[in-house]
Formats: C-alpha cells, sequence, structure tokens
C-alpha cells in the first residue's frame, strides 16, 4: 500500500526527475504530502525516504526543522498571525489574542503566532492557508476567518496550494 | 532625488496585470535577451560591472565581481536565486516575485547566459504561495515562448529553471543554509571558506543572487551599464525599492533612487508622506532587522541612501532595503525584545554563542520590559552580546558562523547608544513607561 495517491505518485515522480540529486526533492515531496493529506504523517515520511533513496530518520530530520510542515493533524485552516515589529506597533498582538480566544477550541482552525510575513506595506497582517489579509482589526480577522469557514472564501491546501484537495479533519 | 522608476515600470504601467504575459510582451519584456543572447557572455559582466550594481540582499556585494569569482572551465555551475525574503519589515521581492515574475525570469536567462550556466533555481520563501504560483505559472509561459529551455529564441543556449519552495525558515535567507535547504537537509549555515562560487550547490560552483539583484538586468542591459551606473551617488549606483513600514502614513514599497535621504523616503507627498498623527520620529531601522537603528536627529534623517556612507558614518547598513519608523509612541524596549524574540526563534541552533545567547538576551529584555529588570541588565545583556560579536562595533566580529548572531546584537547596540534612560526608566518604575 502507498501512501501516495496515484495521481500524487505520478507527480512525485516528476519532482523527483526535476534535481540533478534527489534528495532535493524532499522538501517539495513533503509539501506535496502535506497537500494530500493535511499534515505530514510517518507514512508518508517514510515513502519519501524511499523515493529518494535515503532513511526515513533523515525525512524527518529535514520534516521537522521547518515549520510549516505539521507533523499532527491541526485542522483544516492554519491561521498564522504576524506579530513582528510592523504588526507589534499597529495591532498584530492584539489580533492574535482575539483570534486564539476565538478559536480555541475550534478542531478546524490552528491559530498560531508567526514571524514576519513581508506584508508589513499592509500591517498587522496575517495568512490563512498562506494567503494574505491585511489591515486588520481583531474583528476583522475573524470575520476573514469565517469566511472561510462558511465556504464563502476558499482556501488552499494547507500548504499554499491552490488545489481543491478537502484536508482531513483533525482527529478523524 | 526621489522616486523613480526602473524595475518597478511595469508595475507601474500595467497595475491591473503587470504579472501576465500579455503586460510583460507589451512593455518590453524579453528584448533584452533578445539582445544579450547575441552578445557574448563577458561583454553583458563587462556591462554589469560599469552599471555598478551591488546585491539587494544584504551585503551589497558587487554583482560583477562575485560572477567573477566562479572558477574558469569547471562545470556544472549553477545560478541560484534567492527568493526566501524573512528579514523583518523587507517585503519588495514578494511584489517582485507576484509583480512581475517575467522579469525576474529575463533577468535569470541573462545571469544564467552571462556566467555559463544551464541550470538555475529559484528558491522561493514557502509561505509565498501567490508569488510561487505566479512564478511557475509565468515560467510555462516563458517555456512556450521559448525564453526558457532547449535553445532559447534559437541561439543555441539552454536552460533549465527550477522553482523550489521553502517551508518556514528565515535562516534559510542566509546563502549557504539555502544550499542545504535545497539539498534537501536541514537549513543550517556551512563554514565559509569555501565559498559558494567555489564550492556551492552539490559542491558546485554556484551564485547566489538576491530576486531585485536579478530583476534589475534586463533594465540595466536595455539603458546600458554606464547609463545605469550615472544613476545614484558614490558606490551606490542605480535605483532600489525600499519597503518602508511602520508608522508613516504611507507604508509600501517605493523605487528610489540612491542618494535619496531618509527624511525624502519617509516623508515626500509620493512617499511615506509624513508620520502618523504629524508625530516626531523616535527611532527607525534603516536596512531590515538586522541592523542597528538611527534616530529622529536631523544628521541621521538627513543622511543620504548611501551603503557606504551610513555604513562608515553610523555604524548601520541598508541592508535589505526596509525602513521601519517608530512615532514617539513606540517603547524602544519592546521593539528590541521582539526582534531579540525573532532571532531566538530563527537561531538555527549551530553555534553555541547564538543558541544560547539570542534566548538569554530575549528572556533578560522581556523581564525588562515587564518591568522586572535589574539595574545591571543592560550591562549583562552587552556582555551576553559580547561573546557573540565582540567588541560590538561595526564592522561586527562573529564568533560564530553565520551573521545571524550578530545581527541578533544590533537591538541591544541600539538600545545602549540611544535609549539607556528609557531603560533605566523601565527599571525603576517597574513598569514600562508606555503601556
Ligand atoms: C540570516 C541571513 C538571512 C538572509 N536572508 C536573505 C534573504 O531573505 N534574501 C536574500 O536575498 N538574501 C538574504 N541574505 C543574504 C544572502 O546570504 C546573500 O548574501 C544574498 O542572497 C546574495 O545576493 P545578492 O548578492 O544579490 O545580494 C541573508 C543573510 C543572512 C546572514
Ligand atoms: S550564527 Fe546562529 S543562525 Fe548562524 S549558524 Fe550559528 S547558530 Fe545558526
Amino acid at each position: 500500500m502507498s501512501f501516495f495517491t496515484e495521481e500524487n505518485r505520478q507527480k512525485a515522480g516528476s519532482i523527483v526527475e526535476r534535481y540533478p540529486v534527489r534528495r532535493s526533492a524532499v522538501m517539495p515531496l513533503l509539501h506535496l504530502a502535506q497537500d494530500q493529506e493535511g499534515w505530514v504523517s510517518g507514512e508518508a515520511m517514510r515513502e519519501i525516504a524511499d523515493l529518494v533513496g535515503i532513511e526515513p530518520a533523515q525525512v524527518l530530520g529535514t520534516c521537522a526543522f521547518y515549520t510549516m510542515y505539521k507533523r499532527e493533524p491541526v485542522g483544516a485552516l492554519v491561521v498564522s498571525v504576524c506579530t513582528n515589529v510592523s504588526c507589534l506597533v499597529t495591532g498584530g498582538p492584539e489580533i492574535h489574542q482575539a483570534l486564539r480566544e476565538q478559536y480555541a477550541d475550534d478542531p478546524e482552525v490552528y491559530v498560531e503566532e508567526v514571524e514576519c510575513l513581508a506584508a508589513c506595506g499592509g500591517a498587522p497582517a496575517i495568512q490563512v492557508n498562506y494567503e494574505f489579509h491585511e489591515h486588520l482589526t481583531p474583528e476583522s480577522a475573524v470575520e476573514v476567518v469565517e469566511a472561510y469557514k462558511r465556504g464563502d472564501r476558499k482556501a488552499r491546501t494547507l500548504s499554499g496550494t491552490p488545489v481543491a484537495i478537502v484536508p482531513t479533519k483533525a482527529g478523524a | 532625488m526621489g522616486a523613480k522608476t526602473i524595475i518597478t515600470r511595469r508595475l507601474a504601467e500595467r497595475p491591473d496585470d503587470s504579472w501576465t504575459l500579455d503586460a510583460a510582451l507589451a512593455t518590453g519584456a524579453y528584448e533584452a535577451l533578445k539582445r544579450a543572447l547575441k552578445m557574448p557572455p563577458d561583454d553583458i559582466r563587462a556591462e554589469v560591472e560599469a552599471s555598478g550594481l551591488r546585491g539587494r540582499g544584504g551585503a551589497g556585494f558587487g554583482t560583477a565581481t562575485k560572477w567573477g569569482f566562479l572558477p574558469e572551465g569547471v562545470f556544472p555551475r549553477y545560478l541560484v536565486v534567492n527568493a526566501d525574503e524573512g528579514e523583518p519589515s523587507t517585503f519588495k521581492d514578494r511584489m517582485l516575485l507576484e509583480r512581475d515574475p517575467h522579469q525576474l525570469i529575463e533577468g535569470i536567462a541573462i545571469a544564467s547566459y552571462a556566467v555559463g550556466c544551464t541550470q538555475a533555481f529559484v528558491y522561493v520563501r514557502g509561505e509565498f504561495a501567490l508569488g510561487y504560483d505566479r512564478l511557475t505559472h509565468a515560467l510555462e509561459e516563458a517555456r512556450r515562448r521559448g525564453f526558457v529551455g532547449p535553445n532559447i529564441l534559437g541561439s543555441g543556449f539552454d536552460l533549465d529553471v527550477v522553482v523550489h519552495r521553502g517551508a518556514g525558515a528565515y535562516i534559510c535567507g542566509e546563502e549557504t543554509a539555502l544550499l542545504e535547504s535545497l539539498e534537501g537537509r536541514q537549513g543550517m549555515p556551512r563554514i565559509r571558506p569555501p565559498f559558494p562560487a567555489i564550492e556551492g550547490l552539490y559542491a558546485k560552483p554556484t551564485v547566489v543572487n538576491n530576486v531585485e539583484t536579478i530583476s534589475t538586468l534586463p533594465a540595466i542591459l536595455t539603458m546600458g551599464g554606464a547609463k545605469y551606473g550615472k544613476l545614484g551617488v558614490n558606490k551606490s549606483t542605480g535605483t532600489r525599492i525600499f519597503s518602508l513600514s511602520g508608522h508613516v502614513k504611507r507604508p509600501g514599497n517605493y523605487e528610489v533612487e540612491l542618494g535619496t535621504t531618509f527624511r525624502e523616503l519617509m516623508y515626500q507627498r509620493n512617499l511615506g508622506g509624513g508620520i502618523r498623527d504629524d508625530r516626531p520620529v523616535k527611532f527607525f531601522i534603516p536596512g531590515g532587522a538586522s541592523s542597528q537603528w538611527l534616530t529622529g536627529a536631523d544628521e541621521h534623517l538627513d543622511a543620504p541612501l548611501d551603503m557606504d556612507f551610513v555604513q562608515q558614518t553610523f555604524g548601520v547598513m541598508l541592508g535589505s532595503g526596509a525602513v521601519m519608523v517608530f512615532d514617539d509612541t513606540a517603547c524602544a524596549v519592546r521593539v528590541a525584545w521582539r526582534l531579540a524574540k525573532f532571532f531566538a526563534h530563527e537561531s538555527c541552533g549551530k553555534c553555541t554563542p547564538c543558541r544560547e545567547g539570542t534566548g538569554w538576551i530575549t528572556k533578560v529584555l522581556h523581564r525588562i520590559e515587564l518591568g522586572d529588570g535589574r539595574k545591571e541588565d543592560l550591562d549583562l545583556l552587552l556582555d551576553v552580546g559580547d561573546n557573540i560579536s565582540p567588541g560590538l562595533v561595526a564592522p561586527f566580529s562573529q564568533t560564530t558562523i553565520c551573521p545571524l548572531g550578530p545581527s541578533a546584537v544590533s537591538p541591544l547596540v541600539s538600545l545602549h547608544k540611544f535609549f539607556r534612560d528609557e531603560v533605566d526608566e523601565h527599571v525603576r518604575e517597574g513598569r514600562c513607561p508606555f503601556t
């Protein structure tokens, strides 16, 4: 039994071929796995190791270094709130707090504090599944997330790919 | 001096669709490439040399000089474009990716032809989902039109470009960490030498250049290097995009001629437009979070955007081209603490002084900000900083592998230089006077 779907297995093959050295494909394959499942499981890492010819522990080592890869299910929406200095002085921490409180018990919404998102021109800013939203207040930030929850806005995958893959529900 | 539209020309002319192939072709995209492919590669390097172009990624190293370090006759060799933009308050590369990917692709083809590589990579910050989409889409279009791929425009020159996404790690902006990451490993900087030009990606000669640096190449070939080199001031030639943020009325990206002053950048009506509520500038960070700070003093505000001048006169840098402005409502300790927290979070952990030091700096600054600071805390902080960057003066020495460690010391030295009283006030009153 393979982890990747048939379609993604083919994608994985062409990703590996892009690089002069197979190991370079580890990061894009981790993104692909997260696109498919909404997080990166041990099973996914074992298959990636096979595909590029290294040990699963080496894939884990790479995976664990980068904050975008989630090694457990986090729900359908990742809300990244910047509190670095440009956002710090324009209301980022207040937005972070409001979102944390609002979604504390919501298994589908994962609120995280992140470093500068390169959106300081529109500070304070957040991303929802890696889509930018700028010039926010605590209220408008909650409204943005609600729009995704209602389906009024179409979310990217948890790796930011704009395709209609439904990530697995947290804990499901 | 002031605004000047060279690499943001397409954005200005086609604000609604500058990233599309139609808009690009209608505004002269790939014309410079056509001309370049008829020139001997060395002549292109000579044009870039004449332009005086210096890297826009942070260090300001001469672009033609860097290309010249590639050892003769060693192949394959690679061009790697650094689109990992993560320096706090910098957001110009994201704009160039999202709004003018064809200019970047044209620049990549020109640079690759000039240095003789047939395989280029673009390392795009993982969080830039739209930028990644636009760039990969533009690359497909460019391939179909024969601007990229085998035998470009019948010239016999082949080029393959691979776009590689990061996954959230500021340190991967450092060029050797970036190469490690591109090789599928943890993004930890390498000890240099060997420099990437000698042993870079897959231990092959590699040029790493910033998005803006590469995006400037088509304009340089169109204008001619010498003409570009006449713009700007001293050895800071041409224009640069400055990301202006914080308490200005009009935060945003502005392309200005180098030599424009900080005051002009912050106050001109078509640029920053002045400070929010017409308050005074208390301090500003001139080159991204890694730089030391300047204040609202006239000599600072009237300093020109000249990489060498600000370095030699004030020990600060233009760095990544980001200017973050704080008015008199901002607490300097709070800003320093938040920057320290950033560096602690992003330290890759390879060197002890950085891994441990950034954590301690954050803790001590936090307790000062919370009102629990001690009288000797600032000196304690400087002592920790001295373990990372002995001497604590520009140009910064380092006990670490990469410059992230010394960068974490910048806010401390700035507090010590300009805001000692404010630190003392926090300690004396047992609270932050700004909250
Ligand atoms: C901690 C750290 C982070 C960096 N981040 C970036 C970055 O995000 N983008 C970039 O172009 N350069 C960054 N740099 C500079 C690169 O190491 C490298 O000098 C640059 O990409 C070279 O391109 P240039 O010569 O065109 O400026 C960083 C350096 C350090 C030490
Ligand atoms: S200075 Fe810090 S970030 Fe740079 S290599 Fe050392 S530990 Fe890593």
